[in-house]
């Protein structure tokens, strides 16, 4: 039993470490250092930067610009990445619709989408959720009924995640009969956002941001060749889907990047006289987080040690994803109550000349990540999945 | 990074796994608990004729010269049969005493005797006023001529009540809480001016508390340099620590299998109560604290194997026992209630991992106390 990295392995991730500390813009950087959104521009810039280094989708396959990397090396990868404070790769258009295709799509879709997904010149978004349709999702209703060689869409999108940035958006659709059994009448949809009837409205969050949209479809109008697989067998896109969506949420690099500027942060921070990082009601809250972050990397290795060895991943993401999340929001709460009275400013009426910003940023950072045990796949659900899938429950 | 084990390991894991299956049922478990001495001979000959008491022995007295990773299936298939032999006084504490801190002709004395079976250990360190403070040593050893005098107790000496021979831990020199000044002693069972009161704990196993009055024991019964003891004692404990949360992960293996049976099993209202997403739930959480605990225990043994700063070792150590007793009361606590009235009674033996997990809990330290010595070894490492 060996808990340490193999020496190719430490070799890559140096090598890794090395790259991102020259190409990593600090401007990036220091964005997410200050908790900042990024914009439209700001994603792409770094999607380019990797894309031009060939690292930008490395599970795909070869032929599509993949580049061989075992789970363990893109493991490696992606918690450098998020140590580092690199933006987040938008993942709807290389985690997922880019998967959707080369494994369902047609040889005119991967040829046009594909390297257009890669090099980052569309920016793609997904209609999954609905009002009615969140945890069940196959409960969805935008339909979409067939005329000639189109579709005509109609319908309603929620919780979109940056539509208002997005140039395509693929979505799930109903164009079976509403007798059918709700998951056989689904269909897989690629939307060019610009087509007229989308209107796309601004969904803000408690703490203030905009990263989620709704999205309208009137009567919009789908060319059949935007169809991924064949009608009504939607549903096994989607679950194909969902499983690369639950992949990479544990994030522990970034949770490695927060806690320490938690402790650095709580160090700074007073409590009678003394660091608040020596208060012990306090300092046992940090520590406990500590091991669970300890233990849920461990965890990740071993479940990819079983990857490595063949095994395919079940439910054991799911546990990623549950604990993975627990731990980012314990992050940004006791972040929040490190900061003490001072979390409570929000914004400056008028000008900044003296105002906290860092400080201000605490509170809506853990209200906006309540949204972190909710979205893909809320944390109830991943218990149903665990139980069902490997409790046989 | 490799989580296998090696393949000696797995067959070992598999030798005590078919053992314990067979010879150590719960029905078996019941006989041994309802004896007289609480613990079976056969039982303890059979750990030594599968090799298990010389594991971790080092070569040149008949040992494998493994390590806590090599004991680590074992210490896990002891906790899921609920194993009630002085494996842990012995082999964990006991032994890694002698191989620690003894010369050569200690090391011969006692150790080729415990791979064969014939001698068991126990480790007397507790004390009333100690709590989980290895430095809090009142226990009194004077030297007079050839001798050493004790005088003093010791509580809640885990397998002293069958053990041939304690390793007792005395002040030579200091105050009650001062690191240096700390010795340690081999004392026969039968040691003249040693009174011992045994008792059975909650889990089923036997201990004892010692009380010392003008015990004069050999000036040769020292083991290591005198008053320098701390260090190794550290170490050992460490390495017991790693150890039982091992066999924490084996407890909670099978806490957790019989209730997630049992959920599909018994019937209310006409459906197996593990339909019910309230206590689905509640399962899903018992198999992650599981997981996460099994990759604690893991971090643990490799660490007091190869980790040779005694600060990283002992943040590696009490990462893992926060988890362990955290999860051991999560497990414990939920496999009862899980069971409803049945998970309290005797006769069921999820109700004795219960009382297991909830002594291990608490052995070696409490959360809180590894919560407090994680934080103060963190404070040491950042100052150096």
């Amino acid at each position: 039993m060996d808990l340490n990295y193999s020496p190719d392995e430490i070799t890559f991730r140096d090598t890794v470490r090395a790259w991102l500390g020259e190409n990593l813009p600090a401007e990036l950087r220091e964005k997410i250092v200050a908790y900042d959104h990024f914009t439209r521009d700001e994603l792409l810039a770094w999607h380019h930067i990797l894309a031009r280094k060939g690292w930008i989708a490395p599970a795909w396959p070869r032929e599509w610009g993949g580049n061989n990397w075992g789970p363990v090396q893109r493991y490696i990868f992606e918690e450098e990445c998020g140590y580092a404070g690199a933006p987040p790769l938008v993942p709807f258009g290389l985690a997922m619709c880019g998967p959707v295709l080369i494994r369902f799509g047609t040889a005119q879709q991967k040829a046009h989408f594909l390297p257009r997904i890669y090099n980052g010149d569309d920016f793609w978004c997904q209609g999954y959720s609905e009002p009615g349709s969140g945890s069940d999702l196959a409960s969805l209703k935008t339909r979409a009924v067939r005329s000639g060689d189109h579709y005509v869409v109609t319908g309603q999108k929620t919780w979109t995640t940056l539509a208002h940035y997005a140039d395509w958006i693929f979505c799930l659709v109903r164009t079976g009969e509403a007798d059918q059994k709700k998951q056989d009448g689904i269909s897989f949809l690629l939307i060019d956002m610009k087509t007229p009837g989308i209107t796309v409205r601004p969904l803000v969050l408690m703490d203030g941001g905009h990263e989620v949209n709704e999205v309208f479809f009137d009567e919009v109008k789908v060319p059949t060749a935007n169809r991924v697989h064949d009608e009504g067998a939607g549903w096994t896109v989607a679950k194909f889907l969902l499983s690369h969506e639950r992949m990479n949420t544990a994030r522990i690099g970034t949770s490695r990047r927060e806690l320490e500027r938690l402790k650095e942060f709580a160090a700074r921070q007073r409590k009678n006289g003394r660091p608040l990082i020596e208060d012990p009601r306090f300092r046992d809250k940090l520590t406990r987080l500590e091991v669970e972050l300890t233990a849920l990397s461990i965890t990740n290795l071993r479940f990819l040690d079983q990857l490595r060895g063949g095994r395919v991943p079940g439910a054991e993401i799911s546990m990623l994803k549950i604990r993975g999340t627990e731990i980012q929001q314990m992050l940004t709460e006791l972040m929040m109550q490190a900061a003490g009275p001072l979390a409570q400013p929000l914004a400056p009426l008028g000008e900044a000349v003296d105002f906290d910003l860092f400080t201000a940023g605490l509170a809506p950072r853990y209200a906006n990540f309540r949204k972190t045990s909710i979205y893909a796949g809320s944390n109830e659900i991943q218990r149903n999945i665990i139980a069902k899938m490997s409790l046989g429950l | 990074m490799d989580f296998e084990f090696s393949n000696e390991q797995k067959l070992l894991g598999e030798s005590v796994r078919r053992f314990v299956a067979r010879d150590y049922t719960f029905e078996a478990r019941s006989r041994i608990l309802a004896s007289p001495s609480g613990m079976s001979d056969a039982a303890w000959q059979a750990f030594a004729d599968l090799g298990l008491l010389a594991i971790a022995l080092p070569e040149d007295v008949d040992g494998f010269g493994g390590g806590a990773v090599d004991l680590l299936s074992t210490m896990e298939a002891i906790g899921e049969a609920l194993v009630l032999e002085p494996f842990l006084p012995t082999v964990c504490l006991g032994a890694q005493l002698v191989v620690r801190a003894g010369n050569a002709a200690q090391k011969r004395e006692i150790l080729p005797a415990v791979a064969a079976g014939t001698r068991k250990l126990a480790f007397a360190f507790t004390e009333s006023g100690s709590r989980y403070d290895l430095a809090h040593v009142e226990l009194q050893a004077r030297r007079e001529g050839d001798h050493y005098r004790l005088d003093g107790a010791k509580r809640v000496v885990l397998g002293g009540a069958v053990a041939h021979t304690f390793i007792v831990c005395a002040r030579t020199a200091g105050e009650a809480a001062g690191r240096d000044g700390i010795s340690l002693f081999v004392v026969d069972h039968a040691q003249h001016g040693m009174a011992r009161t045994d008792y059975r704990t909650l889990d089923g196993t036997v201990a004892c508390d010692l009380r010392f009055e003008a015990a004069l024991v050999p000036a040769g019964a020292l083991l290591g340099a005198p008053g320098a003891a701390l260090p190794a004692i550290e170490a050992c404990i460490d390495f017991a620590t790693a150890l039982v949360c091992a066999e924490a992960v084996g407890a909670m293996k099978f806490a957790n299998e019989t209730t997630l049976e049992y959920l599909k099993t018994r019937k209310q209202f006409g459906v197996p109560i593990g339909s019910f997403q309230a206590l689905q739930h509640r399962m899903v959480d018992m198999v992650i604290a599981q997981e996460q605990s099994r990759s604690m225990a893991s971090l643990a043994c490799v660490r007091v194997d190869s980790e040779n700063d005694p600060v990283e070792r002992a943040r590696a150590v009490s990462a893992a026992k926060i988890k362990i007793a955290d999860s051991c009361r999560l497990i414990s606590q939920e496999s009862v209630q899980l069971h409803g009235g049945m998970g309290m009674t005797e006769e069921l033996k999820v109700s004795h991992t219960f009382r297991r997990l909830t002594m291990i809990a608490q052995q070696f330290g409490d959360a809180d106390h590894h919560l407090e010595r994680y934080a103060s070894a963190g404070h040491q490492a950042r100052g150096r």
